[in-house]
């Protein structure tokens, strides 16, 4: 065992920058699991994560591609209000034929897309940082406030008809920040592990939590721990970091999802 | 008397065709109005035509600038899995969580997906009522509640705030006449 490396300076950035995505994206990942959207942030994923690839080959940084991405995610998926889950699967599709064939058309591209597949977070460096500082703070800002309009919006869905207001500028906000998070994630951690911060944390509290800040804790605790754990056992192993950040997240969701049923 | 809060003028109401109407009424406040009629006689059709879920063919709905409204459904929504306790569906309304009409007190710690259909019911309907909303809007309120908490409920409407209005929505026609000001009959 190489303990040392784990605290090796080289990777405090890269632990800092996943800890935030760790300690954000659930939170978010509640909200998605509340709109039943679960399956928005796998296709918004794949679709910035060909953002990524697709910016590279226009010589941009692949954050600011897989942004862009994620805001055309965002606004076709606000456009495109229609019930069901088919616009997601359109984005996964898409996402996956788009970022493989811009990888197998450049040796950069490629780079990128092995990094989506495995997730390099010991290789991000400050840029990779900074958008996930900038990430946090954003959340940290507005999901307080959105929070009580997304839950009215989901308990009392005539609400805001009722009052004669418009709840598409709410829903645009949280995709858009469901998309910003997503791809930066993808980008850092790789596209399954995004998806796995947003569905595992809330899928397996959701189950056993008394209400709704504290299936808000327990999803935060429960990611944060799984996060640290892989963080050290990818390096220890020398293993890449996507794969085993989805299989400590698993360890830790399947038994309390499925002890908590039992309850 | 002053301004009516909600007032429908010779309303049509339907989807692909004209369900309901022409209906004219207003609520204003203080009052209980109910709209009665049998199973499929266009009420929550009626109501859709506030909400926009049906449309208007002909006649016009007018709203008092600034009057908030709080909307109980028919078929409130109650997402499964989803950990909401009764408390914080009542904080998300504003409604009084500290003195909560009897039934519910011992409710509001338990997460909404884990309470009976009645029960549910009924806070829905106490989310709306005790939201401090200058209109509430009840469709159907009694459905699946027990014959005790009707009568908690009676009494709840009976109960008149100088500012708050009621439109009640309900084809349980002793407990309409028990309740309300006026009726507005609606036929099949």
């Amino acid at each position: 065992m190489k303990w040392p490396l784990v605290f090796d300076p080289l990777f405090h950035v890269p632990f800092l920058n996943g800890l935030l995505l760790a300690a954000t994206v659930p939170l978010l990942g509640a909200y998605v699991r509340l709109r039943d959207e679960w399956l928005a942030s796998l296709g918004i994923a794949q679709a910035t994560a060909a953002g990524g690839v697709v910016g590279m080959l226009l010589g941009l940084h692949p954050i600011g591609g897989a942004l862009g991405a994620a805001t055309l995610a965002a606004g076709v998926k606000g456009f495109y209000r229609r019930s069901g889950n088919d616009v997601f699967v359109l984005f996964l599709l898409f996402g996956w034929a788009a970022a493989l064939l811009g990888a197998a058309n450049s040796a950069q591209g490629e780079e990128v897309s092995h990094a989506l597949l495995d997730g390099q977070l010991y290789f991000t460096g400050p840029f990779h940082l900074l958008a996930a500082a900038l990430l946090a703070a954003v959340v940290a800002l507005l999901l307080p406030r959105l929070s009580r309009r997304l839950l009215i919006e989901r308990f009392f869905p005539d609400y805001f008809a009722a009052m004669g207001a418009k709840a598409w500028r709410l829903n645009l906000a949280f995709d858009l920040l469901v998309a910003f998070a997503v791809g930066v994630t993808a980008q850092s951690a790789g596209v399954m592990a995004a998806f796995a911060l947003v569905f595992l944390p809330p899928w397996a509290t959701f189950a056993g939590a008394s209400g709704w800040r504290r299936a808000l804790l327990r999803t935060e605790g429960l990611a944060v721990a799984a996060y640290v754990v892989a963080f050290a056992a990818a390096i220890l192993l020398n293993q890449p970091f996507g794969p085993v950040l989805v299989a400590s997240l698993l360890l830790f969701s399947l038994p309390r999802a499925f002890s908590s049923r039992a309850d | 008397m002053s301004e009516p809060y909600l007032v429908f003028r010779e309303v049509v109401a339907g989807y692909s065709a004209p369900v309901v109407g022409p209906v004219s009424f207003a609520v204003g406040p203080g009052e209980v109005v109910a709209l009665c009629g049998p199973n499929g006689s266009g009420k929550s059709t009626l109501l859709g035509a506030l909400t926009g879920a049906s449309r208007v063919f002909s006649g016009r709905i007018d709203r008092r600038d600034g009057v908030t409204v709080s909307l109980q459904r028919q078929l409130p929504a109650r997402p499964e899995g989803i950990p909401l306790s009764g408390r914080e569906l009542l904080r998300l309304t504003g409604a009084d969580r500290e003195n909560p009409p009897e039934p519910l007190a011992p409710l509001l710690p338990l997460r909404i997906d884990r309470l009976s259909g009645g029960q549910f019911q009924f806070l829905e309907v106490w989310a709306c009522l005790g939201s401090g909303a200058d209109l509430v809007i009840l469709d159907e309120p009694t459905n699946n509640m027990a014959p005790g908490t009707i009568r908690t409920l009676e009494s709840l409407l009976k109960a008149r705030t100088p500012e708050r209005a009621v439109l009640l929505i309900s084809h349980e026609r002793a407990f309409v006449e028990a309740v309300s000001d006026r009726v507005v009959e609606l036929a099949p």
